[in-house]
């Protein structure tokens, strides 16, 4: 099994303040499966997703990426992985600013050592950034620096995709665009995808589909 | 990995290339100040210590004759036999100005030569006449056209002005046969001698610090300038603390993304450390350079200075030293390691998750002003108790350091408080948000306007300092050259000649007569004066009893200078013996006698004369209506038969005088003027930087329709009312510190204490030289902001999130 959430707690603050965002979620993903993740503002989705990535750490419950226990790792053993298996489109872009977009492009894959220029090339033109290669972050429209963001999360190729919202600045259309391009390369790749999106539409074209509320999992 | 991150790290370098030049040109500039100044002390040091390591005068105990007395062979002799390991030295002038030391090779004590010459000296040809002679190179070239001196070879290490030659041919040259000006004591004596009473009654043992007065006037000046280029690290350090802070926070949104991509934090600190030292390297070896440059361009005035005031001699060229390098390096390192100390802890503390937001740095943190408020004022307690407890230079030197600090620290909290009443007090919108906003920025703007501070105190310090010794210089020179013409014969017979000559014609001949005695244990020089109104009206007394000039007429009462009576713990009413006069004479008063690194002593003409046969009486002063002294000049010179440079005028004295005065504080005005610079350039810097991370700030207030010209004007009027308001807050600081220097580091250093002035005047003209730096740094930020594509403000409302 690629992703396993199991019995995941997360709160924020403490006692009189204290927000209790996740008690007990449970998901499996496997590998080559889409997982669309749905909930109102606030319910926790990029929180789960942070955990998911090993960015933060659970309270209680256990989360496993092909079988290994991230939080067991040390802030290394999690870096490796993010840096090896795991492709993360931020709801906040986190472009590195002073990269132009070619190298933002390229970055993760650098990282991970699999540079493929080819490969990039393609996302670059789905993406539709071919002509804005020599910008930075700071050029580029809301909409082209999400794109910029997704190109930079599947050019390493990696087995498990977490995507925030990756469509939400994007018109329909683009969106549409970027949406197949997506599902392509993860079925290319076999690759599994777990994306939180607010679009019933989007939610529809995907395997599965979780709701969060209340801080589980319906 | 390593080459992706650590090109995503210096490609922020690539696209803020302002702000690396800041951080190095920071620290490059602070390593080149204090090195400097390192340069020229380790220079004029190692030449004080070959001048030292010559004479063996700092380390070997001497055996010295009475004044004015030499030791004759028979007595060396005689102690030799007496088992005392002592070696000969004969030292004199040589046709005026090259100075003549005669040693003996064979008995000399280990180490007290230049070990250039302490190996391999030819014996026989050093002993036997012409001789040989050995001087420092720049000496050599002096004489080279001069005939009489034995062939001469150079080592670098004698000090300049020096030739050392074998005992016997100094007393041929200096024509003084069989005399000995004094013994070298060995550290190494036999356990059995006989008492030196017994061999040599006349013979008094000096211990080896007892000529070290050079030595100690000379460390202070040291200190001085130590101190200053300490400073001037410190304002340094505080652009390098302000540009590295910047670096890390601008970078943050950066770091978090690399950490979310999966960089382990460890391989991000390492990279980050691997950075600052590559940097540090850079800037500290190009500010090395620097430094050298400016030791180079100082070199020659410091030389003077020293050899004006102290008479110490100073070779002009620097030469590159390797601890001097090491030092620079290390203090560099140091100075890095204390800024981004702080910058990297946060950095490894920081969650992965944190909010990246610059902004929330910029955010004045009310907590942290307390604290800040708090240490500042438990530094300036600490500042007070030493004032309060110690004594001496380096009690002096801390007590600065705690002060300014303490100041330093809390020119932010007072400026935040003061700018949030502005805002209490403010009611139109603009000008709440004008407080508001500055009150903002403060944080950002701290570190560079305490810098600034820093260089503005050290400045009315210095020129507090410098002033008031100015003025009370040139009042004293007025009292103590009150004659209006000075007169010098050239032999005895001259001099009487001279002084009935001048009887009729005068109407005052006041003699200037001087012999070198011992008293309170130290050499003196003892002047004796005519009882005449001159004295009376202008000696420049600070301590004396009331009938002090009858008293010193009628023979039973002398004065001494401020520095004896400090050195030797004396005071008006305290009993003085001096060698050569029959009984102890009440001091009737203590005088003040600027600049003399020596004891003095004043008796009356007759006390001198009577005891001191064989003064010479070749000096003498001339009282005379002012418009009639040309023609007396002229007088003595047709009649008399004086050359022109035996006759002096009081103003060209006094024009020499202060010449060698105003020669010492160059050097420290020069490094006050750089220093100033420095925080010029930080507040540049700073404004710089932040200008980049204030768009969100300003786009909401250009956006509501305030135009950009209006918001750069109301930039610039920022700087220049920040910059004022340091400028106040600096001059009680600078007056403080120029009341430590006055009152307590002057009096440890040179053991006089100088009268302490106020000089508007200067401030007016530091402060407007303050304004016009914080104008000019301000200048170029605002006038981008005036012409800023608007896209640029859009792009934040846009990016907002
Ligand atoms: N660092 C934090 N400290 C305190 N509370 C937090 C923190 N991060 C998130 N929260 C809270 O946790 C809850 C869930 O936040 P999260 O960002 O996961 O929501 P979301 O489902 O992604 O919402 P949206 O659809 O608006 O992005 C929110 O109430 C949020 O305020
Ligand atoms: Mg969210």
């Amino acid at each position: 099994m690629l992703l396993e959430v199991d019995q995941v707690a997360k709160s924020f603050g403490t006692d009189p303040a204290k927000v209790q965002v996740l008690q007990g979620v449970s998901l499996r993903l496997a590998a080559g499966e889409t997982v669309a993740l749905t909930g109102e503002s606030g319910s926790g989705k990029s929180t789960l997703l942070h955990l998911c990535a090993g960015l933060d750490r659970p309270d209680q419950g256990q989360i496993r990426i092909d079988g290994a226990d991230i939080g067991a790792q040390s802030d290394s053993g999690r870096a490796g992985m993010r840096r090896n298996a795991i492709g993360i489109v931020f709801q906040q872009f986190n472009l590195i600013p002073s990269l132009d977009v070619a190298a933002n492009l390229a970055f993760q894959a650098r990282m991970a050592g699999r540079l493929d220029a080819a490969r990039i090339a393609t996302l670059a033109d789905r993406l539709g950034l071919a002509d804005l290669l020599h910008r930075y972050p700071d050029q580029l429209s809301g909409g082209q620096q999400q794109r910029v963001a997704i190109g930079r999360a599947l050019a390493g190729a990696p087995a498990l995709i977490l995507a925030d919202e990756p469509t939400g600045n994007l018109d329909e259309a683009t969106g549409a665009a970027v949406m197949d391009l997506m599902l392509d390369l993860v079925a290319d790749a076999g690759a599994g995808l777990l994306m939180v999106t607010h679009s019933e539409k989007l939610a529809a074209r995907m395997d599965r589909r979780l709701h969060l509320s209340s801080g589980r999992v319906a | 990995m390593r080459r992706a991150v650590l090109q995503a790290l210096l490609s922020h370098w690539r696209r803020h290339k302002l702000q690396g030049l800041s951080l190095f040109l920071g620290l490059a500039i602070a390593t080149a100040l204090w090195s400097g100044v390192q340069a020229i002390n380790a220079q004029a040091r190692a030449s004080y210590d070959d001048a030292a390591r010559v004479l063996g005068q700092n380390r070997l105990e001497r055996l010295v004759p009475p004044p004015d007395a030499v030791i004759s062979e028979q007595t060396y002799v005689v102690l030799r036999r007496g088992g005392w390991r002592v070696s000969p030295v004969l030292s004199g002038m040589w046709q005026g100005d090259v100075r003549v030391l005669g040693i003996d090779p064979s008995t000399l004590p280990m180490g007290s030569a230049p070990a250039q010459i302490g190996q391999g000296l030819p014996i026989q040809d050093f002993i036997t006449p012409p001789g040989l002679g050995y001087a420092a190179p720049e000496t050599i070239a002096l004489l080279k056209d001069t005939p009489g001196l034995p062939p001469l070879t150079p080592v670098p290490d004698l000090a300049p002005g020096l030739v050392m030659v074998d005992i016997g041919i100094a007393q041929g040259l200096l024509g003084r046969e069989g005399q000995i000006s004094y013994l070298l004591v060995d550290p190494v004596q036999p356990l059995v001698q006989a008492p030196l009473g017994d061999l040599a009654p006349d013979l008094t043992r000096q211990a080896p610090d007892a000529g070290n007065d050079l030595a100690r006037l000379t460390d202070s000046f040291h200190l001085n300038l130590t101190a200053f280029g300490f400073l001037s690290f410190a304002v340094g350090l505080f652009i390098v603390h302000g540009a590295i802070g910047l670096a890390f926070e601008q970078r943050r949104p950066l770091f978090r993304t690399l950490r979310a991509l999966g960089v382990p934090l460890r391989d991000l600190i390492t990279m980050l450390l691997a950075e600052i030292v590559l940097l540090t390297l850079v800037a500290a070896g190009a500010g090395m350079v620097l430094g050298y440059l400016i030791a180079a361009w100082l070199l020659p005035d410091v030389a003077a200075t020293l050899s004006g005031l102290y008479g110490a001699a100073v070779s002009g060229e620097l030469a590159l030293r390797p601890q001097w390098w090491g030092a620079g390096f290390a203090m560099a390192f140091a100075g890095v390691a204390l800024a981004s100390g702080q910058s990297l802890w946060r950095l490894a503390r920081l969650p992965v998750l944190a909010p990246a937001q610059p902004r929330a740095w910029l955010r004045a943190s009310v907590r942290s002003l307390r604290w800040q408020g708090l240490v500042a004022i438990l530094l300036a307690l600490a500042g007070i108790g030493l004032a309060w407890r110690a004594e001496g230079l380096i009690a002096g030197f801390a007590m600065l350091a705690a002060l300014l600090l303490a100041a330093a620290l809390l020119l932010p909290v007072l400026l935040a408080a003061l700018l949030a009443l502005a805002e209490r007090l403010g009611d139109r919108a603009m000008l709440r948000w004008f407080w508001a906003d500055t009150r903002q920025q403060l944080p950002g703007l701290s570190l560079a306007l305490m810098a600034l501070l820093l260089a503005l105190a050290a400045n009315v310090g210095v020129t507090t300092m410098v002033s008031s010794f100015r003025q009370t210089f040139t009042g004293w020179l007025d009292q103590r050259l009150a004659s209006e013409l000075y007169v010098t014969a050239a032999d005895e017979a001259q001099g009487a000649a001279l002084r009935d000559w001048l009887a009729p014609r005068a109407d005052a001949v006041l003699p200037i007569w001087d012999v070198t005695a011992q008293a309170a244990g130290r050499p003196v020089a003892v002047y004796g004066v005519a009882d005449h109104a001159t004295y009376r009206d202008h000696w420049p007394l600070l301590d004396a009893t009331s009938d002090v000039w009858d008293r010193l007429a009628m023979g039973d009462a002398l004065l001494v200078n401020e520095q004896l009576a400090r050195r030797a713990g004396l005071s008006v009413g305290d009993p003085l013996s001096v060698a050569g006069l029959p009984a102890p004479l009440t001091i009737a008063g203590v005088y003040s006698d600027y600049g003399n690194p020596l004891g003095q002593v004043i008796v009356s003409v007759d006390t001198l004369v009577t005891h001191f046969p064989d003064v010479p009486k070749l000096r003498h002063g001339i009282r005379i209506a002012p418009d009639r002294a040309d023609d007396l000049r002229r007088a003595m010179q047709d009649e008399l038969g004086l050359s022109p440079d035996q006759i002096t005028d009081q103003a060209a004295i006094k024009a020499f005088s202060l010449g060698v005065f105003e020669q010492t504080f160059a050097v420290t005005g020069a490094l006050g003027v750089l220093t100033l610079g420095v925080a010029g350039f930080a507040i540049l810097t700073a404004q710089l930087t932040l200008a980049a991370m204030r768009l969100p700030q300003l786009a909401p207030v250009w956006g509501v329709g305030v135009t950009r010209r209006h918001l750069a004007g109301l930039e610039l009027l920022r700087a220049v009312l920040l910059t004022a308001l340091t400028m106040i807050f600096a001059l009680p600081v600078g007056l403080l510190l120029a009341w430590v220097l006055l009152k307590i580091v002057n009096v440890a250093a040179f053991g006089w204490e100088l009268p302490m002035g106020l000089f508007p005047r200067d401030w007016l003209l530091l402060g407007g030289i303050a304004l016009l730096a914080g104008g000019a740094a301000a200048a170029w930020p605002a006038w981008r902001l005036a012409r800023l594509q608007p896209a640029r403000l859009l792009g934040v409302f846009a990016h907002e999130r």
